[in-house]
């Protein structure tokens, strides 16, 4: 069944993309791996909708790339803000949220 | 006449035709590359630019030539069927949603023109914006410009319509403020977009309409979606629709077109559009964006021929916005000193001769004008580029930077001659037979007041045409025509050719501006005979080859989609060839177009109307050398003199006061009154149950603080506070303040979860 390759993908892109957010240091990079977890999420919407022959995995797909988009707007200037402050974007060097 | 089962011989085909598709697609591929590796081309990506679109039009010449053998294989009267091919993109719920092509004759058409005046707007570009800061950029987006225009004449359905249609309106918000420095740049650029994304509401508005009126339908008889265009217009004139829902749809869609064609009330964006590059307003104002409106109404018509009632017995509401547009639009042209903004309230004028037909039935005619009016008015444009480029600095303002150029320019100056003569519809010039055909055929039709209109809008397009040619080439040089030197307070050119070579007084163009322009001065003159009725039935080319024939259809499903075989039933009545279609709902088949009349030509007809051309340009040859040239002092200051006069001027001059009304009037009266509604609900209502909620809430408090919270509480919180303490102290180290370290638990959280839902739910 071609769903489980397309759960695959979506499986292979999750990891690559939990492992970005977790050892990379440069911020963008983190964001667009962001980006690679909310895409196989769609994936993994788009293969249920399509064998349970339904719109509403389409729908809420739509939504994801909208939110997505909006997300990483609101990111990409956060990271231009730290930037213009601390004149670097790697995540290592913020650590102010210690508790 | 054939017998209803009868199989009519195949329509011939063709490897163009099949593949007419790529004519969109080739220069969005020249897009893609010229934004990824333009910069490190040798010409900056401008080489791609043209070829792409040299390719397009190859393929856009090959499709209409393919097609012209397909109408002549075609029997009389037989249905000439498209050629469709489709794929399917997208399937939810049901709906299957397809990307394809639709060629027929209104699409050739459109796709040869578009493609041929893109390619030689991208020539002339070549020199007119060399040295420009963003060059690479410019071709980007005027490739993607021409893309999206070919993609929504090819579209198969109305969502690539949507799309072709959006492509265009956020490129011509790009190219509109290409020197975005300039601050007038982008507020023209804003308001092109605003002002059109208005209309657009009508057009997503009236595809769900259709759309859900039509789906059922269309499924059902014919196999396609409520998108598919083929299915929208045989379901229009199949007696299926309400007329209710088929005139929203209808009003839907003319809106859409208003904002996109400028037409009155929503014309105003269209003059400031101005602000952009001379080779963007030409072809923003000849063969796309402005067009594409026209091309809706053009492509749909089915759903307005039905929606509106055309033909019937009253005027509707598209002739009423075409004429007032066509009025109004020529009248602010006399106004203007601006040669650009004189040529884009001519532009305004002209699209409303084309609705003015489509709204009074004459199709053919409009389309026609598309066709003739796209050369000219891009020959024109290209003329006062030329104009601005080598003679006056980048300045546009006839009185002041203009005058005598024509010893100078004389190959632009031969051009903007004949286009001007074409576009005031003098014979043999190409605008002669389509503009006189439309108002021809609107009179044909029985709407003789909308036919007066028209004769009067082509005495003042003769008039206004004939003020600005004597401004830029007749009488005296004056400022940068003149020679002079060092006002740099206007020209929106400017910094765009700060390095240009010589500025050493008026001089003709290079070869590749006067190239293109002579090649579209020459089709100035020759394209009217494509379809040149005087000259008898014989010359009707365009109405063989473009006019869907409006016969009764079986269709008979073979082989899937996209592959059908038609056959063509025989009319009610023998030796009559009109057919039922748009009239009565068609029996035992499907109509596809509406059956139309043309009007018999008469040169008496055709006398009156050149003769109204040439009062217009003698009259306003002769005010305009009396007031100009001599400086006449009846007229020289007339309109502070009299007072009807100068009432007359100021409301030209401002434009009938639209954008006051647009921005004062609307913008303003409706974000007043929501602020100040807003700011008294904040104060009154809100703000007096918040003080009622907090006085009672304070009395409560009272009781409650010394019972309750001093001694329960306080008690409870406390031990637990200690044991917070330590257990916070334990975990602390988990707070590293490090982004990477809190995703990980997050993750590692996720995963223990997940692998817990598995084991339970195995």
């Amino acid at each position: 069944m071609l769903t489980s390759q397309f759960l695959l993908l979506g499986a292979i892109l999750f990891c690559i993309g939990v492992y970005g957010v977790i050892a990379r240091k440069n911020a963008v990079l983190v964001l667009m791996s962001i980006e690679l977890i909310l895409n196989s999420v769609n994936i993994n919407l788009l293969a249920f909708a399509l064998r349970n022959g339904s719109a509403d995995g389409h729908t809420f797909a739509l939504y994801i790339i909208a939110v997505a988009a909006a997300e990483v707007g609101v990111g990409l200037a956060m990271v231009l803000l730290i930037y213009r402050n601390r004149r670097s974007i790697g995540l290592d060097e913020l650590s102010e949220m210690r508790g | 006449m054939f017998a209803a089962s009868e199989t009519l011989a195949p329509l011939s085909g063709g490897w163009f035709l099949d593949n007419a598709w790529l004519a969109p697609v080739v220069p969005t591929i020249g897009f893609a590359l010229i934004v990824l590796f333009g910069k490190r081309l040798p010409k900056k990506g401008s080489e791609l630019g043209v070829l792409s679109l040299l390719a397009s039009l190859v393929v856009a010449s090959g499709a209409a030539w393919q097609w012209i053998q397909r109408v002549n294989s075609a029997a009389e009267e037989q249905f000439v069927a498209p050629v469709v091919r489709t794929w399917s993109w997208w399937q939810a719920g049901g709906v299957e949603f397809t990307i394809g092509q639709h060629v027929d004759g209104l699409g050739v058409v459109v796709l040869f023109v578009v493609a041929f005046i893109s390619t030689l707007v991208q020539v002339y570009s070549l020199e007119y914006l060399r040295g420009d800061r963003r060059y690479t950029h410019f071709f980007a987006s005027l490739t993607l410009f021409s893309a999206g225009m070919l993609a929504m004449v090819i579209a198969e359905d109305m969502i690539p319509f949507l799309l072709g249609w959006e492509i265009m309106g956020l490129c011509s918000f790009i190219l509109i403020g290409h020197w975005w420095e300039d601050g007038a740049n982008s507020r023209a650029a804003l308001k092109a977009f605003f002002t059109v994304r208005t209309g657009d509401i009508g057009l997503l508005v009236g595809i769900a309409i259709l759309f859900f009126a039509a789906n059922d339908w269309t499924t059902e008889n014919l196999g396609l979606s409520g998108f598919s265009i083929r299915g929208i217009s045989a379901w229009a004139l199949s007696g299926d629709p309400n007329s209710t829902v088929i005139l929203m749809a209808a009003i839907a869609l003319f809106i859409a077109s208003i904002g996109k064609s400028g037409q009155f009330p929503l014309h105003t964006w269209l003059p400031d559009a101005m602000a952009g590059p001379t080779p963007v307003s030409s072809l923003l104002h000849s063969s796309t964006m402005v067009v594409a409106g026209v091309f809706l109404v053009a492509r749909l018509y089915p759903v307005f021929f039905a929606g509106l009632d055309i033909l019937g017995p009253s005027s509707n509401v598209i002739m009423a916005i075409a004429a007032i547009t066509i009025v109004i639009a020529a009248a602010l042209a006399f106004v203007q000193t601006d040669i650009k903004r004189v040529l884009a309230y001519s532009t305004v004028s002209q699209l409303g001769y084309m609705m003015l037909g489509l709204g009074a039935g004459a199709w053919l005619p409009a389309v026609f004008h598309i066709f003739t009016h796209a050369f000219f008015k891009a020959c024109l444009f290209l003329c006062a580029g030329s104009v601005g480029h080598s003679a006056s600095h980048h300045s546009f303002d006839m009185k002041r930077d203009m005058g005598g150029l024509r010893k100078h320019m004389p190959i632009t100056f031969a051009a903007w001659v004949v286009s001007t003569l074409a576009l005031c519809g003098v014979f043999p010039f190409s605008g002669f037979f389509s503009k006189d055909e439309i108002i021809d055929n609107v009179g044909g039709n029985g709407y003789t007041f909308f036919m007066i209109v028209g004769l009067g809008g082509a005495f003042l397009t003769a008039a206004y045409m004939t003020r600005a040619t004597y401004l830029m080439f007749f009488g005296e040089p004056r400022g940068a025509a003149a020679g002079e030197h060092g006002h740099d307070t206007h020209g929106h050119a400017h910094d765009a050719h700060a390095n240009h070579p010589d500025h050493s007084g008026p001089h003709e163009s290079g070869v590749l501006i006067t190239a293109p322009i002579a090649v579209l001065a020459v089709l100035a003159i020759f394209a009217g005979l494509f379809n040149a009725t005087p000259f008898g039935e014989s010359w009707e080319y365009l109405k063989k080859w473009v006019e869907p024939r409006a016969a009764v259809v079986v269709e008979a499903h073979a082989g899937g989609p996209g592959e059908s075989l038609i056959i063509a039933v025989p009319n009610a009545e023998e030796g009559h060839s009109k057919s039922p279609c748009g009239k009565e709902t068609p029996q035992d088949g499907i109509c596809y177009a509406p059956q139309l009349n043309h009007a018999k030509f008469k040169w008496s007809k055709a006398f009156l109307s050149l003769a109204i051309v040439f009062a217009g340009i003698a009259v306003s040859w002769l005010l305009s050398a009396a007031f100009y040239g001599r400086r006449d002092p009846r007229l020289v200051g007339l309109t502070q003199r009299n007072g009807l006069a100068r009432a007359g001027y100021r409301l030209l001059a401002n434009k009938y006061y639209l954008d006051d009304f647009y921005e004062r009037g609307i913008v303003s009266s409706v974000s007043g009154p929501v602020a100040r509604g807003a700011y008294w609900f904040n104060q009154n209502v809100l703000d007096g149950i918040l003080h009622g909620v907090a006085r009672g809430a304070k009395a409560i408090a009272h009781v409650v603080y010394r019972d309750i919270d001093q001694r329960l509480v306080d008690g409870t919180v406390n031990a637990s506070a200690d044991a917070t303490k330590t257990a916070g102290a334990t975990v602390q180290p988990i707070q590293s303040g490090r982004v990477g370290h809190y995703g990980a638990l997050l993750f590692a959280t996720a995963a223990v979860a997940a692998l817990v839902f598995v084991i339970l739910n195995t």
